[in-house]
C-alpha cells in the first residue's frame, strides 16, 4: 500500500462542514462494501487507501436524494487523494501520479495505527 | 469540374447522388427514444400546469447554450493578472467567480492549479459532471466511456493523444468529479505574456486547457 503526500490546503472549507471526523492529511480507507441504490463511490476506489486532501463541506446525501428523500442530515464530503500505485498496482502507468475523488464520510474508515507506514 | 471524375465512389453504389456528387444523407425517420418522449411529456406537462411557459423554457435553453469556455477563460486570465484573486479563487472558486459577476448558480467550484511540479486533469467517471456554468456544454469525448475509463488509469497516454507531452518529472493529478464539486484547471501562465492585458490573456485560454487535456496557447511571436 502506498499513500500520497498531501499538503493541507491552507484555507478553511468554503461550505459548512459541521463536525468532520477526518482532518486533511489523515489516512483513510474507502469501505469495500456494496449497497443497493444510487451510490457516488466508484467501484475502482472501494477498499483503497488514501489521504484526506481537503474537507469540501457537508452536503445532502445523494443516496437519499436519489429517492426523493431530503438527504438530511448532511454528510461531510472529502476529497481523498490516492496514488496510482494504490489503485492499479504494478500496472500503474506512473506509480507516483495521484487521483483525487470526492468521497462522503460514511464511505471512509480510519486506517488502523501502524497501517499507514 | 471537380466532380466529373468519380474515381472515389462516395455512394458505394447505393442510391442516387446529389448534384454535387455526394450521397444524400438519410432522413432521421426513427422512432423517438424513451428519454426523448420523456422530455416532451415533462415539458408539455410543465406548460399545461402553468409551471413554466414555452417562452421561458426556450429562454432557459438559450441561456444554457450561450455559456461558453470564454467565461472560464476570463476567470483564468483574472487569476493570472491578479495574485489576490488567484488566492481567493483557489480557496473558494464559486465566491471568486461571483466577484466577477459570473453567475455560478449552485456550482461548487474547486480550482486546481497547474505548477512547475504538477499537471491537473479532470474527469467524471460516474457520469459527465462538468463546470457548465463556466465552460458551456461538455465535448462529446468528455462523456465517452473511453475518456472516463482511461483518464483514471492511464492519464499520460490520454494526454499524449491530445498532443500534450509533459516535462520530465512533472506529476499528473487526476480529479474524479464524483459528487458535489465541479473542477476548473488553472493552467500555468505561458511565458512571454508579461505585457498582455486580461482580454489578451483570456484569448490564450482554451477549453481543453481548463479541462487539463490541453495547454494554453502561447502569444504570437512579434
Amino acid at each position: 500500500m502506498t499513500l500520497p503526500e498531501v499538503t493541507p490546503p491552507g484555507f478553511p472549507p468554503p461550505y459548512p462542514a459541521g463536525a468532520a471526523r477526518f482532518a486533511p492529511g489523515a489516512a483513510v480507507r474507502v469501505r469495500p462494501g456494496d449497497a443497493p441504490g444510487h451510490l457516488r463511490t466508484p467501484w475502482y476506489l472501494r477498499g483503497r487507501a488514501g489521504r484526506i486532501e481537503r474537507i469540501c463541506g457537508a452536503f445532502a446525501n445523494p443516496e437519499e436524494l436519489a429517492y426523493h428523500r431530503d438527504g438530511q442530515p448532511p454528510r461531510v464530503l472529502y476529497r481523498v487523494r490516492f496514488t496510482m500505485a494504490e489503485l492499479w498496482g504494478p500496472g500503474a502507468e506512473q506509480p507516483a501520479d495521484t487521483l483525487d475523488a470526492e468521497i462522503f464520510e460514511h464511505w471512509l474508515e480510519p486506517m488502523e495505527t501502524g497501517d499507514a507506514a | 469540374m471537380p466532380h466529373d471524375h468519380h474515381d472515389h465512389d462516395h455512394g458505394h453504389g447505393h442510391g442516387p447522388l446529389s448534384p454535387s456528387g455526394h450521397p444524400y444523407r438519410r432522413d432521421d425517420d426513427v422512432p423517438l427514444t424513451y428519454w426523448q418522449r420523456m422530455e416532451i411529456a415533462v415539458r408539455e406537462l410543465l406548460i399545461e400546469k402553468g409551471v413554466a411557459t414555452a417562452e421561458e423554457i426556450a429562454a432557459q435553453i438559450e441561456r444554457m447554450d450561450a455559456r461558453s469556455p470564454a467565461l472560464g477563460a476570463r476567470v483564468v486570465a483574472r487569476a493570472w493578472a491578479d495574485p489576490g484573486f488567484r488566492a481567493r479563487l483557489l480557496a473558494d472558486g464559486s465566491a471568486a467567480c461571483r466577484e466577477m459577476g459570473i453567475e455560478v448558480d449552485a456550482l461548487k467550484l474547486v480550482v486546481v492549479e497547474n505548477t512547475a511540479e504538477a499537471h491537473n486533469m479532470v474527469v467524471c467517471t460516474l457520469c459527465s459532471c462538468y463546470p457548465r456554468n463556466l465552460l458551456g456544454l461538455p465535448p462529446d469525448w468528455y462523456k465517452s466511456r473511453a475518456y472516463r475509463a482511461r483518464t483514471v488509469k492511464e492519464p499520460r497516454a490520454v494526454l499524449a493523444e491530445f498532443g500534450v507531452t509533459l516535462p520530465e518529472g512533472m506529476a499528473v493529478r487526476v480529479h474524479d468529479s464524483t459528487a458535489d464539486m465541479r473542477y476548473l484547471v488553472l493552467p500555468a501562465r505561458p511565458a512571454g505574456t508579461e505585457g498582455l492585458d486580461e482580454a489578451a490573456l483570456a484569448a490564450l485560454v482554451t477549453r481543453d486547457a481548463m479541462i487539463g487535456t490541453g495547454l494554453p496557447k502561447t502569444p504570437d511571436a512579434p
